[in-house]
């Protein structure tokens, strides 16, 4: 019987089957839902989220040398992170296999860069693994931890957001009962001194070279010949649009293992065909890789560096044949994503938008959202915990200008990114005399990617409850002793806790506390707001909190109810009363 | 053999085209078919613009296809389905949910919502529309909008042999079950009176 399942359920799958004992990873999409199915199997396979991606290499690191075979995730962004342990576990090779899954997003569909990954392999000298549908993504999960193993490397795992998010059919096989090795000491290999990594560097080189050796027989790669005149050189997704898109009489060499290239494998296909073509998404990572090899081939020329590919793109792009398409005559507005209604993060907006005293240095979460017209309320954003450190930098660079009167610097971000790297920025404000207020957005779980928990949520991923670290216990030790503590959704109490934190003479910091208004395990009032036609004077103040329930129509500003939670900011900035709180 | 058919969802995070997409990738998988199937998740599902796809043949390869490769188009909003119209194929068909749903933009003022959202498709497309709101709200419950449009496009799939009605009892809840298939069969009476 075969199942329809997403790539990311299928490396879930994938993860018992292999007979994996330990997973961990921090929550980012695309990757999240790999550990959200991976627990169904948590009787063979421990599962935890950790408070970042370090954390969760290292972890998984750490089962490795002690003799399982264990697996992190994480998004793009989120190797950036476990880059440091990530190249030097590379060096020192492993016990049990080891694999990490770096769930990549060309096109920007949930991500701030769309950085190429596959470089990491190349870079930090890991065996590159590329699944092209959700089949593969389960059977290579077991391929990469006994690659790990056979040839003493990590695994790295590499797909991208149309592999994890997208479904198709998979045959189940039976898992496999891994036995760890009793552990023993060997602090040759797995201690990182200079005199025992250069041994490590050298016995790492010899290793890739064997692994190339083998890529070009592996059961990952594989050649399919249709006829002589066009050739494709291909991975992951791309494999997918090329197979759909080049006519029928193309043959394919389809790589499952990527790096190191096989160059066997290579030479021998194109010296079949007489034009090759490399397919790929991103940087020319195996056309770089295949011109080095001395052989001609096109790809990048025609593809281009931008975005994701699809069928289409290369019917146009790299066969000059796009198919016809109809224009229509009306032109659509945008539609951002946007805080939803009901959300707390709204209260905190609203306060500080639009007034040019405050400068807000942002982070990555829901909270993203408060940069979107109309509240249009965030300086900068640049990845997961920079808020508190950025905001640090402005205020020490307006100091040493002379220009640091009339601004109001806070750092935000939320209850999970405060345990993923916010604490550290925290500890350095206080350490380094810093003017700025931390505000910690804390709603009560991980919301963007779908609702983990964290370190303050008190539940673990494997449904137990835990301790749950209070932040404001946390900002107390590292120093802060003047710790506001308000309900954003409450505009006065939120003004007010601003006002203080910057009228102390103490080090200050806010956490607006609520919990995430579409968190289910909340039980959370049935309300909705209601406009009084009557009394509403069409002054528009109430579309400047940028909730997506109320528009104008017909001069008059009106609610849709299948959306109105009735959190009430609207409600609180109407000068005229003309919005009603009632219950459901 | 059976090339490949390609149908788009199209409407705004928290309008329900997953449990559409899930109704359908189920009856298709019974069939035989292969199937692939794409949705969007993370940052587009906070009231942004979101497209599933879901795809079905002898065999299937891109689990996501391009401008150009529809060949039907459910869209469970008006202004979302003028925004998807370079994905339909010329020859393709278009299922309406004449609805209004706001985005940011239009909420706040900053754009204006276009009229004739509806009359472009038509003008291009042949096209399906259903009053798929008020349809909904008569049975009881507006949210189950996206399955009474997804009643309308049914019978316009070409796919034969079918019972949607048993498909959709095995993906909804016992609770939600009795409702859900009152849409579909709205959906499908409102669009016979459209063809």
């Amino acid at each position: 019987m075969k199942h329809l399942m997403s790539g990311n359920e299928a490396i879930a799958r994938g993860i018992y089957e292999a007979g994996i004992k330990v997973a961990s990873a921090y929550p980012g999409t695309p990757s999240t839902e790999i550990l959200e199915n991976a627990v169904r199997y948590k009787d063979d396979v421990y599962c935890e989220w950790a408070p970042n991606e370090k954390v969760a290499l290292e972890v998984a690191y750490g089962a490795s040398v002690a003799g399982s075979r264990s697996i992190c995730t994480m998004k793009l962004v989120g190797v950036n992170v476990a880059a440091d342990p990530m190249f030097t576990a590379a060096y020192n090779g492993v016990n049990g296999g080891f694999v990490i899954v770096s769930a990549d997003d060309p096109g920007f569909h949930s991500s701030q860069n769309e950085q190429d990954n596959r470089n990491y392999a190349r870079h930090a000298k890991m065996a590159l693994i590329e699944p092209a549908d959700s089949q593969e993504c389960k059977d290579f999960v077991r391929y990469a931890c006994e690659i790990s193993e056979q040839f003493d490397v990590l695994a790295l795992f590499r797909t991208t957001t149309r592999i994890n998010h997208s479904k198709s059919l998979v045959e189940f096989g039976e898992r496999v009962q891994y036995e760890a090795k009793p552990y023993e000491k060997n602090d040759k290999k797995f201690v990182c001194v200079p005199a025992y990594a250069r041994e490590h560097h050298r016995k790492l080189e010899k290793n890739l070279e064997a692994l190339a050796e083998w890529g070009s027989t592996c059961p990952l790669n594989r050649v399919e010949m249709a006829g002589t005149k066009v050739g494709v050189i291909s991975s992951g997704v791309s494999y997918q649009h090329a197979k759909e898109a080049f006519p029928d009489d193309t043959s394919f060499l389809k790589l499952g293992l990527t790096y190191p290239i096989p160059e066997k494998l290579v030479r021998d296909f194109a010296s079949k065909v007489d034009k090759l073509y490399v397919i790929e998404e991103l940087d020319p990572f195996l056309e770089k890789e295949i011109k080095a090899l001395g052989i001609e081939c096109e790809g990048k020329a025609l593809t281009g560096l931008l975005e994701e590919l699809n069928p289409s793109l290369v019917a146009e792009r790299v066969l000059g044949n796009p198919y016809p398409t109809v224009e229509v005559n009306v032109k659509p507005v945008g539609r951002p994503p946007a805080l939803c209604p009901g959300c707390p993060h709204r209260g905190f907006f609203y306060t500080v938008s639009g007034k040019k005293d405050y400068i807000i240095s942002g982070d990555i979460g829901c909270y993203g959202l408060g940069s979107s017209a109309p509240l249009s309320a965030i300086d900068c954003v640049t990845c997961m915990g920079s808020s508190f450190s950025m905001a640090h930098g402005m205020s020490k660079s307006f100091e040493m200008e002379g220009t640091t009167v009339g601004k109001k610097i806070l750092g935000i971000l939320g209850d999970s990114t405060f345990f993923h790297s916010g604490m550290t920025g925290a500890s350095n404000i206080i350490f380094n005399k810093g003017n700025v207020v931390p505000v910690i957005l804390d709603n009560s779980i991980t919301a963007m990617t779908g609702h983990q928990d964290n370190p303050s949520t008190g539940y673990t991923l494997q449904g137990e409850t835990t301790y749950s670290v209070k932040i404001e216990e946390v900002m107390k030790a590292l120093g802060y002793k003047n710790v506001i503590i308000c309900d954003p959704l409450d505009l006065a109490a939120m003004q007010q806790a601003i006002d203080d934190a910057f009228a102390s003479e103490e080090a200050s910091c806010i956490i607006t506390r609520r919990p995430c208004v579409l968190l289910k395990r909340v039980k959370h009032e049935k309300a909705v707001c209601r406009v009084d036609a009557d009394s509403c004077r069409s002054c528009r103040k109430c579309l400047k909190v940028g909730c997506p329930a109320i528009s104008i129509r017909d001069g008059k500003a009106v609610i849709d109810e299948n959306q109105c939670t009735g959190c009430t900011v609207c409600a609180q900035v109407c000068p005229f009363k003309a919005i009603g709180k009632e219950a459901r | 053999m059976a090339e490949t058919k390609s149908i788009l969802l199209a409407g705004v995070g928290g309008q329900g085209a997953i449990l559409i997409s899930r109704i359908l990738t189920k009856a298709l998988v019974d069939a035989g078919y292969d199937v692939k199937q794409c949705e969007d998740h993370g940052m587009a599902q906070r009231g942004g613009s979101v497209t599933t796809q879901v795809r079905f043949g002898d065999k299937v390869y891109a689990p996501v296809f391009g401008k150009g490769q529809a060949d039907i188009m459910i869209a469970l909003e008006k202004m979302e389905a003028v925004r998807c119209a370079s994905f339909m194929k010329p020859e393709g068909i278009v299922v309406i949910n004449d609805y209004r749903q706001d985005s940011s933009l239009t909420a706040s003022g900053l754009a204006e919502y276009p009229e004739g959202c509806v009359e472009a498709m038509q003008d291009k497309f042949h096209t399906i529309t259903v009053k798929g709101e008020e349809i909904a709200a008569e049975l009881g419950n507006s949210k189950c909008m996206n399955v009474v449009t997804f009643g309308a496009a049914c019978d316009a799939l070409g796919i034969d042999g079918i019972d949607w009605e048993s498909v959709i009892g095995e993906v909804v809840p016992e609770k939600l079950r009795e409702l859900n298939i009152a849409a579909l069969r709205a959906g499908r009476e409102a669009a016979c009176r459209n063809w």
